[in-house]
């Protein structure tokens, strides 16, 4: 770690006073490439597995209604266990170091809100609409996929809006199972102005920029939500 | 092509048109209770007319209307459709052959018209544009602009809402159409509005028809035939409006249709039905297409013991007297 931090030779004025240098930024910005693909990784990956475990288990609660309350409680349990316990628990268990490590824990973040959000979206389809359409033939299947999810969309989309935020975020810890990402820069030089403003910085735009994405994709799956006369 | 051809040559029914239904000694008992939801319930709906169950609540009138489409299941008895057990086919199957229009519509928000309107046909098997094709076509039936077709419900007002439903109800021309209340979530001038709307349509279509009401009025507007429930699920009297009127069954029927009942039984008959005098003086005149009860009205107005009944071209049919009405109220 000492030897990393002496690389950034503090060569002008500006590094030297430690301020915040474009300068500096702009010849290095190279070098967080790599690391940002690999934080966009630790996040898909973890918002995608998270998703389909949590919907998974939000449909089983839909049906077994019982089930919401223990579901709840054991993804609760979890969101409260310190991350960093987590990733050492990790890289001291046959799995070691590594992306597996890192990706585990935020995966388990995300089941709480995710779960929460396809439980009250499928509840919040009205009733007269599921009345409907048993009523005119539809099965239990066609019901949920045709009828529920879709309605339910709009909730849904915006839990994993949520969880892909608060992973963005965490990812950033990632680096102490030996994960990469945009954490391994922040440590490399933690008191360098320069780049803690850009790792962050770099952070900040990614969490932004998934959130637009995924505003949009609830926007045209649901363009009922909109249809106002 | 005129609309109600292309439904009856298109439709997917089995049935022809309308089936006739026959509920045998039907009766529904839920788990718990004191007394059955629905006891030994018999009646038969001759294919094309219009039943109405009607009655107070808790009267078994819904679970009565929902067992046909197995969305409530039998206890006890069966119902038959063409004479057929509905027992024999599965829940699913059953309902796509049965039009299903309830109070609180459920039509799907993210869907728009014109697939809401296509649900039960796209169950069937059919594309897009066949769907399409009779949504435009129903859209038309029940008085709505074509336009609506892509608009959502969340667009539409709560009369078109209603067409909607009705328009959905008959979209894979069912010979059985289920109507729980379905003009029951509209002001009453809408209401109105929409029984007649939909008496015409009937008109068209000839479906065998159960509508649940608890509006006594609505009943008598809409059925060829009423059964009167009562709680603890019993049928009490099952008869045509004018019968219900002149001989109640008890006094539970005759407090259920309401001490006004010679007034409604005369907003049922034309005063044609009456036996008119020949041709007097009488200053008064009624057209011959007017009801019996607004002629007495007109004639109480006026102070007048007759009246001249006019044909459409204004000339007199007849002399309408005051006796001539009592005895129309004497008839059985």
């Amino acid at each position: 770690m000492i030897a990393q931090v002496v690389i950034h030779h503090r060569t002008s004025t500006c590094e030297s006073r430690n301020g915040f240098c474009p300068d500096w930024i702009a010849r290095h910005l190279g070098d967080y490439v790599a690391p940002l693909i690999r934080h966009v990784e630790l996040t898909v990956v973890a918002v995608g597995v998270g998703f389909v475990l949590a919907f998974a288990l939000g449909l089983l609660a839909h049906r077994r209604r019982w089930l919401i309350g223990p579901i709840t409680g054991a993804t609760g349990v979890l969101f409260t266990v310190p991350s960093l316990a987590l990733f050492a628990v990790l890289v001291t268990s046959p799995l070691g170091f590594g992306f597996v490590s890192g990706v585990i824990p935020l995966i388990l973040y995300t089941l709480q809100i995710i779960f929460r959000n396809v439980v009250t979206g499928l509840a919040g389809v009205p009733e007269e609409a599921r009345d409907a359409a048993r009523g005119m033939g539809m099965t239990d299947r066609q019901l949920l996929w045709r009828v529920e999810i879709p309605l339910a969309l709009p909730e849904i989309v915006a839990g994993v809006r949520i969880a892909t935020v608060t992973t963005v975020a965490l990812a950033t810890l990632a680096f102490y199972a030996g994960a990469g990402g945009l954490g391994d820069k922040i440590e490399t030089d933690i008191n360098f102005k320069s780049n803690i403003a850009l790792a962050g910085g770099l952070a900040v735009l990614l969490a932004l920029a998934f959130d637009l994405l995924l505003l949009g994709a609830e926007r045209s799956l649901a363009p009922w939500k909109r249809a106002r006369s | 092509m005129p609309s109600s051809n292309t439904a009856h040559a298109e439709g997917p029914s089995a049935f022809p048109q309308a089936a006739t239904l026959e509920f045998r000694n039907v009766t529904k008992r839920y788990p718990g209770a004191a007394t059955a939801a629905v006891d030994d319930l018999s009646l038969t709906v001759e294919a094309g007319e219009i039943c109405v169950l009607v009655g107070p609540s808790g009267c078994g009138k819904t679970t009565a209307m929902r067992m046909v489409n197995r969305m409530i299941g039998i206890s006890e008895g069966d119902i038959l459709l063409d004479g057929r057990s509905i027992q024999e086919s599965k829940p699913a199957e059953l309902r796509r052959e049965i039009g299903y229009a309830i109070q609180q519509i459920g039509l799907f928000p993210h869907l728009s018209v014109a697939e809401n309107i296509g649900t039960v046909p796209r169950l069937l098997g059919r594309d897009k544009s066949w769907i399409h094709r009779r949504a435009a076509e129903l859209l038309e039936l029940v008085g709505l602009d074509a336009a609506l077709a892509d608009r959502y419900p969340a667009q539409l007002s709560g009369g078109q809402r209603q067409r909607i439903g009705v328009a959905r109800a008959i979209a894979a021309d069912p010979p059985l159409l289920l109507m729980d209340e379905p003009f029951g979530a509209v002001d009453p001038i809408n209401r109105e509005r929409l029984q007649n709307e939909f008496l015409r349509l009937q008109d068209e279509i000839r479906k065998t028809i159960v509508f649940v009401t608890h509006d006594i009025d609505e009943a008598i507007r809409m059925g060829d035939r009423i059964a009167v429930m009562r709680e603890g699920g019993k049928l009490v009297q099952y008869a045509t409006p004018a019968e219900l009127l002149t001989s109640p069954a008890d006094a539970f029927v005759e407090g259920f249709v309401g001490p006004d009942r010679g007034l409604k039984r005369l907003a049922l008959q034309p005063v044609t039905e009456a036996s008119l005098l020949p041709p007097t003086d009488a200053a008064l005149t009624v057209g011959g297409d007017e009801v019996l009860r607004t002629a007495l009205s007109q004639m109480l107005i006026a102070g007048s013991q007759a009246a001249t009944v006019l044909d459409d071209t204004g000339s007199p049919l007849g002399t309408l007297t005051i006796e001539a009405i009592e005895e129309v109220l004497r008839r059985p």
